[in-house]
């Protein structure tokens, strides 16, 4: 009898990519991505100067050889800033993405599986929860913790909690009722095995579309958050904070604000066109 | 009673779907002639519910293309017809009742302004009179009038099947297309909905085009049967033609897979294999592969279609030996 | 000897807001011999889809006595489910929802005998490509998802599946109702010469009536949540006695055209199995109903083994 190991792949995996490929606007929305991403992991390679050089001589300045962008109040080289910048809002979209994330699959795996009673305290949980403006969460948070690139991280995770959760309890339900459910239970699969090996996978295509749009989300909550002044703190360049340093000085020199602010569009909008591509062949319809 | 109703010339449907191509119908010829009830049986894939919406002409093109052949409807070729002269013709000469009642009545709105609506559509009538014909409707298929302001979830499934019944009778139609009318109903309600769809055909003179898997639906309700396999008509003939001496392989292998009532025996006789996807169109005939009787020409050239007695066509290489 | 599976008296009910209940499964008697087929047939909503499932607790029975070879296991405890369950498996109708779709043909026939974990993953493994030779799959599709085969092939690996932990008794919930007639045929040859060489009881729940009496040794016939017939399959078919079964029976059609009876058609609909009134609950669409039908019926064995509930059963049938 032939000895083959068996192939280990998740079902769809090659036709998801398959039918992705097809969506051009997602594609090189990718591509965009792959991009930034690299340009954040090798911005000091990339650089010019260091995002906190100061040229006090030469404050605002117009494009130049120097400073391909100019440079903004204090001298600093906007290029630079912007290339570093790509690593402190990735970062705040990825990892309060992440924290958010696995948050939320888990209490909404736990009220979506078991219903009832633990369901409507979960439920209600949340309700509480999100009746609480995200900007006064995260204030009261940063007023405890102390504004800094890390303190806003975990405010925006905790935030975007029950968006996720509710997602995954309303994906939940749907898989819950089907027959290899039950199926899994004749065979004795415990709870944890079931819900970990049967109905998360199941249930997880439309939170993965969630997940990948909401790092556009928090990227742009993180930028707001910069723009008011909590978050990371001078002299970092994330991109909000960029904007509000720029704040004051929109009227004689806008690109100050103008270059920051193109660059959050062009990451979100890469983020939303991926997420919609993703939706689109992760949808069981469209399987014939 | 001979007059021909409907004809369908070697009727080709292809599905373009991502780059495959699937040969849902290929070369499919029959004939209705009024007041006839003609029996569509084949399996899943066979073809049989696309064959009926060409005729209604509700194909989703794209993925459908039809890509020859014609459907005459009392001397004109329905797939020529514009869109504008072909909603003339839908809903008013030719009707059409799908598989599944849940899906095939409004949920919004009540079963009587369904009804009502149909009628209004094609017959410039004031609503009142309108109204009134559809309340005849529903004491035709057993309804009670009174019920005419209900919505269809206060139906039961055999209920919500006389309405949609009721609906595609309602301006009379000359032909009723009905796609496994009964296959969702329980065996009770569907003897009850087959016999009423009897007794409107008499009361009314439509001919029907019964399409089903279920023979003993035929045998109880049909004059004439054409079996359907990978998009081909491989036997046609009246209903004792098909069930005193089914000549097809196919057709004799359908029937040896019953399990009958009155039989004896400790195993059925299944067709070994599966019908095929249709992906590629095979020289030869189509259920060679599944044949206990299959020849070598049989994969080689396609079979012709042959005239075994008045009205008995049979397409099959066995009975071309035979002469 | 005794039966392997005793039921007495099982009632299932299902609470529908405040206080009314659905009577799914109302009083129900049986017996079934190893390696024996028992048919349950009827209509949408008679209960013998909820009968199934309560006895093998995936819904926990209202009242009534459950017994599997001699023990009793109308309340099991966490740990007896889990040992039975190894005896007593179930066969879904739909095989396109009850296979995970994230799972492959060896995955899903290999689940139940690692997370019983007497074997060691090599061993597993080779049971499962043996299952797969039993019910006639072949070894290609190990690795094939369910979504790329069909209906017939699906239904193979759902059977597969139930047989993996050598279950006594087995429920099968329609299971070929989803399938095409000669699918179907193949299917059924596959159930008898499993049942022949594992010697495996099976449940057989149906509303298909021609399948039902060629599968099984004993049928049932249920109608809102009663028993009102039960009687070995051939004599059944042949002298059928509850005015249900009669109408029933004369309402499948035969594909033959020279046998066609008359048939006998029922008016009116199902009543409603939510609080329903004492008495025959067929009696609103019987047509031989009297006031005698209001009172509790009572099961009785008019012929060996024939059992009825019908207080009119002897005059209609000129008994």
């Amino acid at each position: 009898m032939k000895k083959q190991k068996p192939k280990q792949s998740a079902s769809g995996l090659p036709e998801i990519w398959r039918r992705l490929k097809k969506d051009k606007a997602a594609i090189i929305s990718l591509f965009v991505l792959i991009a930034i991403f690299f340009v954040a992991i090798i911005a000091p390679l990339l650089a010019p100067y260091g995002y906190e050089v100061m040229d006090k001589k030469h404050p605002f300045d117009k494009p130049s050889k120097a400073h391909l962008l100019g440079t903004d109040r204090l001298g600093r080289d906007i290029l630079s800033r912007l290339l570093y910048g790509a690593r402190y809002s990735l970062a705040m979209g990825f990892i309060a993405t992440l924290i958010s994330s696995v948050f939320g699959i888990i209490l909404g795996s736990i009220a979506g599986y078991y219903g009832g009673k633990v369901d409507n305290l979960i439920m209600r949980f949340l309700d509480i929860y999100q009746g609480i403006p995200m900007m006064l969460l995260t204030v009261t948070l940063a007023a405890v913790l102390g504004p800094s690139l890390r303190n806003a991280i975990i405010a925006l995770g905790i935030s975007f909690v029950p968006g996720t959760a509710r997602l995954m309890r309303a994906s939940i339900l749907t898989v819950r009722d089907k027959e290899f459910i039950e199926a899994a239970q004749c065979v004795n699969g415990r709870d944890t095995y079931i819900i970990t090996r049967h109905i998360i996978p199941n249930a997880i295509a439309p939170v993965i579309v969630s997940i990948t749009m909401g790092i556009g989300n928090c990227i742009m909550a993180g930028a707001q958050l910069s723009f008011v002044g909590l978050g990371v703190q001078a002299p970092i360049p994330e991109w909000g904070a960029m904007i509000s340093d720029a704040r004051n000085f929109m009227r004689g020199n806008p690109t100050l604000a103008l270059y920051p602010g193109i660059c959050i569009m062009i990451t979100v909008l890469a983020f939303n066109l991926l997420g919609d591509g993703l939706r689109d062949a992760m949808d069981p319809r469209l399987k014939n | 009673m001979e007059e021909t109703i409907l004809e369908i010339k070697d009727l080709k449907v292809e599905y373009h779907t991502d780059g495959a191509v699937i040969y849902a119908v290929n070369g499919v010829n029959l004939k209705l002639h009024r007041g006839e009830t003609l029996g569509l049986v084949g399996e899943t894939g066979a073809g049989k519910t696309t064959i009926a919406r060409s005729i209604m002409r509700i194909l989703q093109t794209p993925p459908a293309k039809l890509c020859g052949g014609q459907i005459v409807y009392k001397g004109e070729d329905v797939l020529t017809l514009s869109e504008r002269e072909m909603r003339k013709i839908r809903g008013n000469k030719i009707a059409m009742i799908f598989q599944d009642p849940m899906t095939a009545l409004n949920p919004i709105e009540t079963v009587g302004f369904q009804i009502t609506e149909t009628i209004a559509i094609h017959n410039k009538i004031k609503k009142s009179e309108a109204m009134k014909r559809a309340c005849d409707m529903l004491e035709m298929v057993g309804i009670p009038p009174e019920r005419y302001g209900e919505f269809p979830h206060q139906f039961s499934g055999g209920m919500k099947q006389r309405v949609v019944i009721a609906m595609a009778l309602a301006c009379n139609p000359e032909l009723l297309l009905a796609d496994e009318p009964t296959t969702a109903l329980d065996v009770t309600i569907q003897a009850q909905v087959l016999e009423m769809i009897q007794k409107l055909k008499e009361q009314l003179g439509t001919s029907v085009i019964l399409i089903t898997h279920d023979l003993g639906v035929v045998a109880s309700c049909c004059n004439s049967v054409a079996v359907i396999y990978g998009g081909q008509v491989v036997e046609s003939g009246s209903l004792e033609d098909i069930f005193d001496r089914p000549t097809h392989p196919y057709t004799i292998g359908l029937f040896n897979s019953l399990p009958k009532l009155d039989s004896t025996e400790p195993r059925l006789k299944p067709i070994k294999g599966l019908m095929p996807n249709m992906k590629e169109i095979k020289p030869g005939c189509h259920f060679c592969e599944r044949c206990d009787h299959a020849m070598p020409c049989c994969a080689e050239t396609s079979p012709e279609s042959v005239e075994v007695s008045p009205g008995h066509y049979v397409m099959c290489h066995l009975v071309k030996k035979e002469g | 000897m005794a039966a392997m599976l005793e039921v007495e008296h099982l009632k299932k009910y299902f609470r529908v807001g405040g206080d009314r209940k659905l009577h799914a499964v109302d009083d129900i008697t049986f017996t079934l011999d190893a390696g024996k087929t028992l048919g349950v047939v009827g209509e949408s909503g008679c209960g013998k889809t909820t009968l199934g499932r309560t006895i093998l607790h995936l819904s926990d029975p209202t009242d009534g006595v459950i017994r599997f070879e001699g023990e009793d296991i109308s309340n099991p405890s966490k740990k007896d489910l889990r040992r039975l369950r190894e005896s007593m498996q179930i066969i879904f109708q739909d095989p396109y929802s009850s296979l995970d779709p994230r799972m492959s043909v060896s995955q899903s026939i290999m689940e139940p005998l690692l997370l019983q974990g007497q074997l060691s993953k090599d061993e597993c493994r080779e049971e499962t490509l043996n299952l797969m030779k039993v019910v006639g799959l072949a070894e290609d599709y190990e690795n094939a998802y369910p979504h790329e085969l069909d209906g017939g092939r699906r239904q193979r690996i759902v059977i597969a599946r139930a047989l993996a932990l050598k279950p006594k008794f087995i429920v099968c919930d329609e299971p070929v109702s989803a399938l095409d007639v000669s699918i179907q045929a193949q299917i059924i040859n596959l159930m008898l010469d499993l049942q022949e060489e594992r010697h495996i009881a099976y449940m057989f729940v149906t509303h298909d009536l021609s399948v039902v009496k060629y599968i099984s040794n004993d049928i049932m016939v249920m109608y809102m949540g009663n028993m009102v017939e039960k009687a070995p399959s051939q004599l059944l078919f042949d002298h059928p006695l509850h005015p249900y079964t009669q109408a029933l029976l004369s309402a499948i059609p035969v594909p033959s055209i020279h046998n066609q009876k008359s048939r006998i058609i029922m008016q009116g609909e199902i009543s409603s199995p939510i609080d329903p009134k004492p008495g025959c609950r067929f009696a609103a669409r019987c047509r031989y109903a009297g006031p005698e039908c209001a009172q509790p019926q009572t099961l009785e064995e008019l012929e060996p083994n024939h059992f009825v509930s019908c207080c009119k059963c002897r005059d209609i049938n000129n008994l």
